[in-house]
C-alpha cells in the first residue's frame, strides 16, 4: 500500500465543503458495500440443505423440516450473539450449558413452588416472573464470572471452566437430580410447538413490519449521508440489498406458513375454536414460532448493541488492542464485566427456550451447548484472536451447524458419527476462514 | 530562565510541572527523582537512550501509570492524575510511541476512542464523526481517503496521521508526542515539524520524546536528558551545542550550559 502523503503543507484549509471524493472504481461487489465473508456462509448453508436435501430424499427441504430446524436453532443462536461480544474481547466462555442448567432449574422449580401457589394457574405473573428471576439470575452469574476475570485477573478460560462445574453440580443441587416439569402454559410457548407459533396472519403481520423497518433503515441511512455529502451508494444498489432481504423475510414466511397442523390437531383446534371443518380439510398454518422469533428479536437487539452503541464500541476496540482501549480512557474492566453479564443473561434466555421446548428442566440440560455456541460464533466469522465478529454471522453459523445435525438426522445418522460430522466441519470451516482473511486483509 | 522547583502559583507558573517523580516495577526505578517542567508555547525536547525512562515518565504524565512519590502541577495547581480520563481532562493529550490505535476500527472510531458523538438518542452518531474525521484529517493529510477501512489497512504514515489528529482534534493544552518520527519518510517528517511549529504558536506546550538528538534539537526551546531513570540536566538549545547534548545522553555529563539534575555524573 503506498503511502499517501500531500505535498502541500499542514497548514488548516479553509474549512471548506468537504466535497465528496470520488468513490474508487465500482466493482458489483464494491458496490453494494456487502459483507463478502457472509454471503460466503449463505452460500455454504445453501450447498448444505441441497445436499441433505438430496441425500435425505427429498425431506430436508420441507417447511415441516425447516420450521423444526429453525426452532431447534433458536437456543444456541441466542447464546451465540453474546459468545461473540465475549471472543471479540479476547475471552471465552466455557460456561454457558452449564449457566443454562442450573438457569432452567431454578426457573422451573421457582415457578412450580412459589410462583404458581401464590399466583394463580396460568397467571400471566408467573411467566414475567418466572423469566426476570431467570434472567436476573443469570445476569448475577456472569457478573460473578466477569468480576473474577476483569477485577481479579483469572484467565477468563479458567473462571468458566470452573463455572461449568460449579453450575452444572448447582442444577443438581436445586432439585436434586429431579426433573422438574413445567407447569405455567404460558411459559411453555417460548418452547414453540402447535400453541408457541403465530398463525399465518401474525407472521404476515411480522414480515410486513420487518420489511417496513429494513426499508426506513436504508432510505435512514441514506439520508444520513446526504447530510454530511458524503459519498453515497448507487440507487440501484440500494434498492437491490434492501429488496434482498425483503424477499428473504418474505420466503421465510411463505415456508412456516407452509407448515400446517395435521389432519387431527386441525379438527381438534376447529373443534375448541367452534370452526366448522369443510371436506377438503383445514389447513392451518404454524407460522413463526416464538422462540424464532425471540432468537430474531434478540439478534436485532445484539446488532445494534455491537455496532450503535459505545458499549458495542469499546467491545470491539478493546479486542483490537486492550492497551489502546485502556489509553484512551475506557474502563476496560467494567466493559468485561458487563460482556459477561450478558452472556450470563442470554444463557437464561436459551434455558427459557431450551426448557420450554422440553416442557421440563433436567440437570443435565445444555450440557455441552458451550462448545456448539462457541462453535456457532466461530463458524460464523468470530475471530479468536479477538476484535472481529457479527452477531448475524454467528446466528447464521448456528443454523449450520444445526442444519448439519439436522440433516444427517434425517440421513439416520447414528449420533457419534454425528458429532465427527460437526467436529470436521467446524475445524474445515476456521481452516478456511484463515486462508480467507490471508488472502483479503 | 525557566527553572526547576518554581514556588508559589504565579502569572508565570509553567503549564506543566513534575516534581521529584518516582517510580519503579519490579524494584527496578524506571523513574527515579525526575523534575521537568513546561510552558505555554513551548517545545521541551526529553532526550535519552532506549530504556531511559523518558516513556515511562510522560506515561504517567498521560495518567497511564502511577508515580510512587512526586507531584505534578498544571497551571501551578496540584493535579489528580489518576487515569488516561483525568489526563484528558487537564487537556493533556498524547501519541504514543506504539499509536495506541484499535486496528481493527476505522480511522473515525479510533480519532473518538472514548469520547464519542452521540445522537440525542444515547446511540453513536457514526455519521457525524466521519464528518469531523474528514475535517481534522483533510488538514493533516489531504489525501486521505480510506474512512470506511480498519486502520489496520493504512499505511505507517496514515496511521501516524490519525494518531496525531486524535491528539490536536480535541484542544489539547499539553502534547505528549513519544517519538512522533519514528515510522515516518523524510517528507512526512517535515511535515510534523511544520505542525509543531503551528500548534507551538497557538500556546500549546509540547513535550517531545526521543532517542535521537537531530529530530528534535531544532524544534526544541529546551532540552532535558535522562539516564538510567535520572535527570541529567535540562539546558535551553541556545546555550548548548549538539555535541554537549550528545555528552549528556551519552555518558550523563551535564555542559556549563545547563543546569545539571542528579543523574549528572561529577
Amino acid at each position: 500500500m503506498s503511502q499517501s502523503t500531500s505535498h502541500s503543507t499542514i497548514a488548516p484549509a479553509p474549512a471548506r465543503p468537504a466535497s465528496p471524493p470520488q468513490a474508487p472504481a465500482p466493482s458489483l461487489i464494491g458496490a453494494l458495500e456487502l459483507d463478502v465473508r457472509f454471503l460466503g456462509m449463505v452460500g455454504a448453508l445453501a450447498v448444505i440443505w441441497i445436499v441433505f436435501d438430496f441425500l435425505a430424499d427429498g425431506t430436508f427441504l420441507t417447511p415441516r423440516n425447516l420450521w423444526n430446524l429453525s426452532v431447534q436453532t433458536a437456543s444456541i443462536a441466542v447464546m451465540s450473539t453474546g459468545m461473540v461480544l465475549v471472543i471479540v474481547m479476547r475471552h471465552i466462555d466455557l460456561s454457558v450449558g452449564s449457566i443454562l442448567g442450573v438457569t432452567g432449574m431454578i426457573m422451573a422449580v421457582f415457578q412450580a413452588s412459589t410462583l404458581m401457589p401464590t399466583f394463580g394457574f396460568n397467571h400471566p405473573a408467573v411467566v414475567v416472573l418466572t423469566l426476570v428471576s431467570g434472567v436476573a439470575i443469570g445476569a448475577l452469574i456472569g457478573t460473578l464470572h466477569g468480576f473474577v476475570i476483569a477485577y481479579l485477573g483469572v484467565p477468563a478460560f479458567i473462571v468458566t471452566l470452573g463455572g461449568l462445574l460449579v453450575w452444572r453440580g448447582a442444577a443438581w443441587a436445586v432439585a436434586e437430580g429431579k426433573t422438574i416439569p413445567l407447569v405455567d402454559d404460558h411459559f411453555k410457548l417460548l418452547g414453540g410447538g402447535a400453541d408457541g407459533s403465530i398463525g399465518a396472519f401474525w407472521s404476515w403481520v411480522v414480515a410486513a413490519m420487518a420489511c417496513i423497518v429494513i426499508v426506513l433503515a436504508t432510505v435512514q441511512a441514506r439520508r444520513q449521508r446526504q447530510r454530511f455529502r458524503f459519498p453515497l451508494k448507487p440507487v440501484w444498489a440500494e434498492l437491490v440489498t434492501a429488496g434482498a432481504g425483503c424477499l428473504a423475510v418474505i420466503a421465510a414466511t411463505l415456508v412456516v406458513n407452509a407448515y400446517t397442523l395435521p389432519a387431527a390437531l386441525a379438527r381438534r383446534y376447529a373443534e375448541a375454536n367452534g370452526l366448522t371443518v369443510p371436506p377438503e380439510g383445514l389447513a392451518i398454518s404454524f407460522g413463526f414460532a416464538v422462540p424464532v422469533l425471540v432468537a430474531l428479536a434478540i439478534g436485532v437487539i445484539m446488532t445494534f448493541v455491537t455496532t450503535r452503541t459505545r458499549f458495542g464500541r469499546y467491545v470491539f476496540a478493546i479486542g483490537g488492542n486492550p492497551e489502546a482501549a485502556e489509553l484512551a480512557g475506557i474502563n476496560t474492566k467494567r466493559v468485561t464485566l458487563m460482556v459477561f453479564a450478558l452472556m450470563g443473561a442470554l444463557a437464561a434466555i436459551g434455558a427459557a427456550i431450551s426448557t420450554a421446548r422440553l416442557n421440563s428442566a433436567t440437570n443435565a440440560q445444555g450440557t455441552l451447548d458451550e462448545l456448539y455456541v462457541i462453535a456457532a460464533a466461530v463458524i460464523g466469522g468470530t475471530s479468536l484472536a479477538g476484535g472481529a465478529g457479527t452477531v448475524a454471522g454467528a446466528m447464521l453459523g448456528a443454523l449450520v451447524m444445526q442444519s448439519l445435525q439436522s440433516g444427517m438426522v434425517l440421513m439416520r445418522v447414528d449420533t457419534p458419527y454425528q458429532n465427527i460430522v460437526v467436529g470436521i466441519v467446524l475445524v474445515v470451516a476456521v481452516w478456511v476462514d484463515t486462508l480467507y482473511r490471508k488472502r483479503f486483509k | 530562565m525557566a527553572t526547576q522547583g518554581s514556588t508559589s502559583p504565579t502569572a508565570s507558573a509553567p503549564l506543566v510541572d513534575m516534581r521529584d517523580i518516582s517510580i519503579a516495577f519490579g524494584g527496578i526505578r524506571a523513574v527515579d527523582g525526575v523534575n521537568v517542567d513546561l510552558y505555554p508555547g513551548e517545545v521541551v525536547g526529553l532526550l535519552g537512550h532506549n530504556g531511559a525512562g523518558k516513556s515511562t515518565l510522560i506515561k504517567i504524565l498521560a495518567g497511564a501509570y502511577r508515580p510512587d512519590s512526586g507531584e505534578i502541577r498544571i497551571n501551578g495547581e496540584k493535579a489528580e492524575i489518576g487515569n488516561p480520563r483525568d489526563a484528558k481532562r487537564y487537556g493533556i493529550e498524547t501519541i504514543y510511541q506504539t499509536l495506541a490505535l484499535a486496528d481493527n476500527v476505522d480511522a473515525a472510531a479510533n480519532l473518538f476512542l472514548g469520547r464519542e458523538i452521540m445522537t440525542p438518542w444515547g446511540t453513536l452518531d457514526d455519521v457525524a464523526m466521519e464528518a469531523a474525521a474528514r475535517e481534522v484529517m483533510g488538514r493533516l493529510n489531504p489525501n486521505f481517503r480510506k474512512f470506511k477501512e480498519p486502520v489496520r489497512g493504512l499505511s505507517g504514515g496514515q496511521r501516524q496521521s490519525v494518531a496525531i489528529a486524535r491528539a490536536i482534534h480535541f484542544n489539547a493544552k499539553i502534547l505528549i508526542m513519544d517519538e512522533p518520527t519514528a515510522a515516518l519518510g523524510p517528507q512526512e517528517t517535515a511535515q510534523v515539524a511544520e505542525l509543531i511549529k503551528q500548534l507551538k504558536a497557538e500556546g500549546i506546550g509540547i513535550f517531545l520524546i526521543s532517542h535521537d538528538i537531530h529530530d528534535v534539537f531544532d524544534l526544541a526551546d529546551r532540552v532535558s536528558v535522562m539516564k538510567n531513570g535520572k535527570l541529567v540536566g535540562t539546558a535551553r538549545t541556545t546555550d548548548v551545542t549538539k555535541d554537549e547534548v550528545l555528552g549528556m545522553i551519552i555518558m550523563g555529563k551535564s555542559p556549563p550550559g545547563a543546569i545539571a539534575g542528579p543523574g549528572a555524573v561529577h
